[in-house]
């Protein structure tokens, strides 16, 4: 069972990873016993899967996410929402009102108009049919303040960090508020325009460091000294 | 006719002093263009080409989407000023069928049917034309279809070999291409040991088109090293100048 990488090394598509029993985890394929990369990424070999970390994708949908998207378009009972993905989402009237929604009385583009950033939830996914939003729930909605910012969808878990690490060292340090879309974009409110700018500026560090070690104590210098510095 | 220019001298130098069996000097860039999705450069000895990728994205006109998997368009174009005399912008005849081979060549190396109903627009402008831009364009293109994240079987590599003077010789330029016997252009995915283009244009005995069909592979390889330098370079870079600066301090 020969495997032909070191864990963390950068792999192209088409470079043969493992041979023998291992299984394909994510991206990656297998043609008879042997494991290919799909995508330029990190190899990481965990027991007898073999995975590659992408260091660049786009937003693939997926039930349970949070996004954040822009509404395109307004329909007869419903919004179309760019979520940045292959494919656009709708968010339904009925999902946005509590009472039954009548055409006839309530006027779309009142509540939500053409440009309007929201908080969402996919609730329904699949290939054949496009994604389907929802905004019942607590925090959820129309996004009214603060800044947002786009990062390769690939990043999102290192923004986030392991359990959840680095996005609370980023809140603590930033003093902002941060809710991260798993779509890429990133919505940051903080009290005052510098902390926000602050955040943005880490998020970015983040994203263009994200295939290296140490990451998180960099961040964190890098906060305190933006800190200092505009004192 | 009169036929005075000698493509191969009697030691076995080319025109522009290469051997029979080398490449052209090349260059290759990822992640170029930041409003793609994905994209490449290549400068492959006086070639200059720029590939684009956007996508996958919702297909405009919508009755062109597939049920079933991702369309992928090809443009491939010359600019008016790519080649000595002024080429009109319009697509010509032979771009049209050269979007055509090069998309084929591709498609199998994307995993389509994992996006159905989208489509990835495929944008390879050639800024400098001087012989086997096809081959260039292709190598370039899989760079940048890499570049925008997209899952691929492997990447695709094209290159060129050809009979000139009586020689069977690697990755022809513009005056080998034009005044040579013959000139074959392979795209390659090396991984899978699959061909995905094959063409010939010219005249072979079929031991000299065997020979030259190896060669085209040879150099494939050659080429497809490069591509993957490439493509790791930019993270690469990054990496070194982070952990230097770990070192410093």
């Amino acid at each position: 069972m020969p495997v032909f990488f070191e864990n963390r090394n950068i792999v192209t598509p088409g470079d043969l990873l493992a041979e023998g029993n291992f299984e394909a985890g994510r991206n990656t394929y297998k043609i008879d016993s042997k494991i290919y990369a799909c995508k330029l990424g990190l190899v990481e070999y965990k027991g007898r899967t073999v995975n590659v970390v992408a260091l660049n994708t786009f937003y693939v949908p997926s039930v349970g996410d949070l996004v954040i998207g822009k509404i395109v378009e307004i329909n007869l009972h419903g919004w179309t929402v760019d979520i940045n993905s292959p494919y656009f989402a709708t968010l339904r009237a009925s999902d946005f009102f509590n009472k039954a929604y009548k055409p006839q009385k309530d006027e779309l583009s009142e509540f939500l108009d053409i440009g309007d950033l929201i908080q969402a939830k996919v609730v329904a996914y699949d290939r054949t049919r496009d994604p389907l939003l929802t905004i019942r729930e607590p925090g959820l909605g129309k996004i009214t303040r603060g800044q947002i910012v786009k990062v390769s969808p690939a990043k999102i878990p290192r923004i986030i960090g392991r359990k959840g690490s680095m996005i609370s060292i980023l809140k603590k340090e930033t003093r902002c508020n941060i809710t991260v879309g798993q779509n890429g974009l990133i919505h940051i409110f903080g009290c005052n325009p510098e902390d926000e700018q602050i955040a943005v500026l880490a998020i970015k560090k983040i994203e263009l460091e994200a295939h290296t070690s140490g990451l998180t104590d960099r961040v964190t210098e890098m906060i305190s000294k933006a800190r200092g510095g505009g004192k | 006719m009169t036929k005075e220019i000698k493509l191969v001298d009697e030691n076995g130098v080319r025109t522009d002093g290469r051997k029979p069996d080398e490449l052209r000097p090349i260059k290759l860039e990822v992640g170029i263009l930041s409003n793609a999705d994905g994209s490449a450069y290549i400068e492959q000895g006086k070639n200059k080409i720029l590939a684009a990728v956007y996508g996958p994205r919702e297909v405009h006109p919508r009755h062109l989407a597939l049920p079933d998997r991702a369309l992928l368009r090809c443009r491939y174009h010359m600019a008016p000023f790519s080649v000595q005399e002024r080429k009109s912008p319009a697509p010509s005849r032979r771009e049209v069928e050269l979007s055509k081979v090069i998309r084929e060549a591709l498609e199998p190396a994307i995993f389509l049917e994992r996006f159905p109903r989208t489509s990835i627009d495929l944008f390879i402008e050639v800024l400098q034309a001087d012989g086997g831009t096809r081959a260039a364009g292709v190598t370039v293109a899989s760079l940048a279809l890499a570049d925008a994240g997209l899952p691929m079987r492997d990447l695709v590599v094209a290159c060129a070999a050809g009979k000139v003077d009586g020689c069977i010789v690697l990755d022809l330029n513009d005056i080998e291409d034009k005044e040579g016997t013959a000139d074959v252009p392979v795209a390659y995915m090396p991984s899978l040991n699959a061909v995905g283009l094959l063409q010939m244009d010219g005249q072979l005995t079929p031991e000299e088109f065997e020979q030259a069909f190896n060669l085209a592979l040879e150099g494939c390889k050659r080429i497809y090293e490069l591509q993957k330098q490439a493509l790791k370079a930019r993270y690469l870079a990054i990496k070194e100048a982070v952990e230097e600066d770990v070192e410093e301090k």
